[in-house]
């Protein structure tokens, strides 16, 4: 099997934190695969996807330990992602490497202009390949025949739903290898959160997902490979049916039978 | 029952304390109006002050307003962005900041006083160009407060959304966080355009007057507010009049952009 991420011993600390929130993980992430982390509030899940596409260097002074490969398309290759440290390589990664967040993040622009805005940046400037790419990203998130009419209306103008499908899409339009996911439906109705599952199983056929979930649910019925964390540390990390049926670990099953959490 | 009666008195003393806050504003408003309109004809906007008209100093009080917005909008949008998006929590931005919050409460006289000092001294007399500066000076904090606030008023996951997508820290302002912002900005420039048009301190020992229609900002130049100043002083009917009909256009107008504010921030509240 393929790998698309593998993070080896890899911790990390907050500014003005004595001790790291994430003590020395090592997760392999696999390629056209789904992976739910879950855990309970607190435990560092949010922390561990933000770490990979480094998006914790918005703010100064967090402290990286360890390594966050990440592999070509062959699964051959690696890089150790925390050794970046020009913007480029930062904006290079977050190509490769998409985020959704939980509450939906349309930009207050056009439908059309959220779609493209990430392309734009990535360098292309041809308006059909622009469109063309849009369009194809839009029917991707399911969202296409829902505002191919009103492109050029403003995406606040969209259901929280909506929003949140634009996002996947305006993420999707880059062809990234990975998508990470922190809680994307957490802030949606069933319907919604239906359509957005869907779309994630779909998703596999072309990226890797890694996505943190609340929803034991969500977890078991999306992903093929779970860990569980607890207090900074990855405590389990097996097949999802193992995680579900056959935890090895107490706390695993106290977990996802509600017993704390 | 003694609660009641508590209550009863605040009630009333509250509403004696609003009704004679309105009264007052009301007799403001009717007084100018009825002065006002006897006061204003056509020819007032069509002749200068030299021929009893209002016309010049019209036109030179939104020249030195409009210049002082040219300058100070960028001004204090750029000084309010680096606060909000760089150097948000270094000790410099918080040092800038409390003075910039002292600066808008400096009494706009003071303001005058000191670019007085420095703009028309050396300069060998009263000049437009002291006056537009003195009114930048007193635009730019505004400015600069309500870009710091629009600004804290866009969500952090909207910057990261952003980032995330690849965009660079000032494409992802520039593009993104100012236009999430936008209602709001132009609010604040138009609130400062509002609050500095009306201003006389700042124009009186800088600016000064000048009876004729000039675009010449290197001299004495003409404005509405220190006109109404003189000519109120004046003891002729004539100028007392002008005086009036002046102070009910200014009143008039800064109504009139407050208005425009409000409307422009509507459709954003009902969201
Ligand atoms: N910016 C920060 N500075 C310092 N500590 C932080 C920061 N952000 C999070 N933490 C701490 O790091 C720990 C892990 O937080 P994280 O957000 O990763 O948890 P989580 O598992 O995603 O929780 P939730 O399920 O509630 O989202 C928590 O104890 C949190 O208080
Ligand atoms: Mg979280």
């Amino acid at each position: 099997m393929k790998l698309a991420i593998q993070t080896k011993d890899f911790s990390f600390t907050y500014p003005k934190t004595k001790e790291a929130t994430l003590k020395g993980i090592n997760i392999p992430i696999y390629a056209n695969k789904v992976t739910a982390l879950i855990g309970p509030s607190g435990c560092g899940k949010s922390t561990l996807l933000r770490s990979c596409n480094r998006i914790h260097d918005v703010y100064p002074g967090n402290l990286y330990d360890g390594e966050i490969l990440l592999y070509d398309n062959n699964g051959e290759k690696a890089e150790n992602i925390l050794q970046y440290k020009k913007e480029n390589d930062l904006i290079n990664l977050r190509q490769r490497i998409g985020m959704i967040f939980q509450k939906p993040t349309p930009f207050p622009m056009s439908i059309k202009d959220n779609i493209t805005y990430g392309l734009k940046l990535s360098g292309i400037k041809n308006k059909t390949e622009l469109l063309d790419r849009a369009e194809i990203a839009l029917k991707g998130a399911a969202l296409w025949e829902e505002v191919k009419d009103r492109l050029n209306n403003s995406a606040m103008g969209l259901s929280g739903g909506q929003q949140q499908r634009l996002c996947i899409a305006r993420a999707v339009a880059l062809k990234p290898q990975v998508l990470l996911f922190d809680e994307p439906t957490s802030a949606l109705d069933p319907i919604s959160t239906a359509s957005i599952e869907e779309l994630i199983s779909e998703l596999k056929n072309e990226l890797t997902v890694l996505i943190v979930t609340h929803n034991m649910q969500q977890a078991s019925r999306i992903s093929d490979y779970t860990g569980f964390m607890y207090l900074g540390d990855l405590v389990e990390y097996d097949v999802t049916e193992t995680i579900f049926l056959n935890p090895k670990e107490k706390k695993t099953e106290d977990y996802i039978t509600g017993r704390f959490g | 029952m003694n609660r009641l009666l508590l209550n009863k008195i605040v009630i009333t003393l509250s509403t004696l304390a609003a009704l004679i806050g309105i009264s007052f504003l009301l007799w403001i408003l009717i007084t100018l109006s009825i002065r006002g309109y006897h006061s204003i004809d056509w020819h007032i906007f069509t002749t200068d002050l030299v021929n009893n008209g209002l016309r010049n100093v019209i036109i030179g009080q939104f020249i030195l307003a409009g210049i002082a917005t040219v300058i100070g909008v960028p001004v204090g949008m750029m000084a309010g962005i680096y606060l909000r998006e760089y150097g948000i929590n270094s000790k410099f931005s918080m040092i800038v900041r409390n003075l910039s919050d002292v600066m808008m409460s400096a009494p706009s006289i003071v303001i005058g006083i000191f670019v007085y000092g420095i703009f028309v001294v050396p300069f060998g007399g009263f000049n437009g160009w002291a006056g537009v500066i003195a009114l930048a000076i007193l635009m730019i904090p505004i400015v600069v407060s309500t870009t710091d606030s629009m600004l804290s008023l866009v969500p952090q996951e909207l910057r990261e959304a952003g980032i995330a997508l690849g965009a660079s820290k000032a494409q992802v302002i520039y593009k993104i966080v100012l236009s999430a912002a936008k209602i709001g900005l132009i609010t604040g420039v138009l609130l400062a355009f509002a609050r500095v048009i009306g201003e006389t301190a700042p124009l009186l020992f800088t600016s000064a007057n000048n009876n004729f229609f000039s675009f010449g900002l290197s001299n004495q130049y003409p404005s509405l507010t220190v006109s109404i100043y003189h000519l109120a002083l004046f003891p002729s009917q004539t100028s007392q009049n002008l005086a009036w009909a002046g102070s009910a256009i200014l009143t008039l107008l800064v109504l009139f952009i407050n208005l425009i504010t409000r409307f422009i921030f509507k459709p954003r509240k009902q969201k």
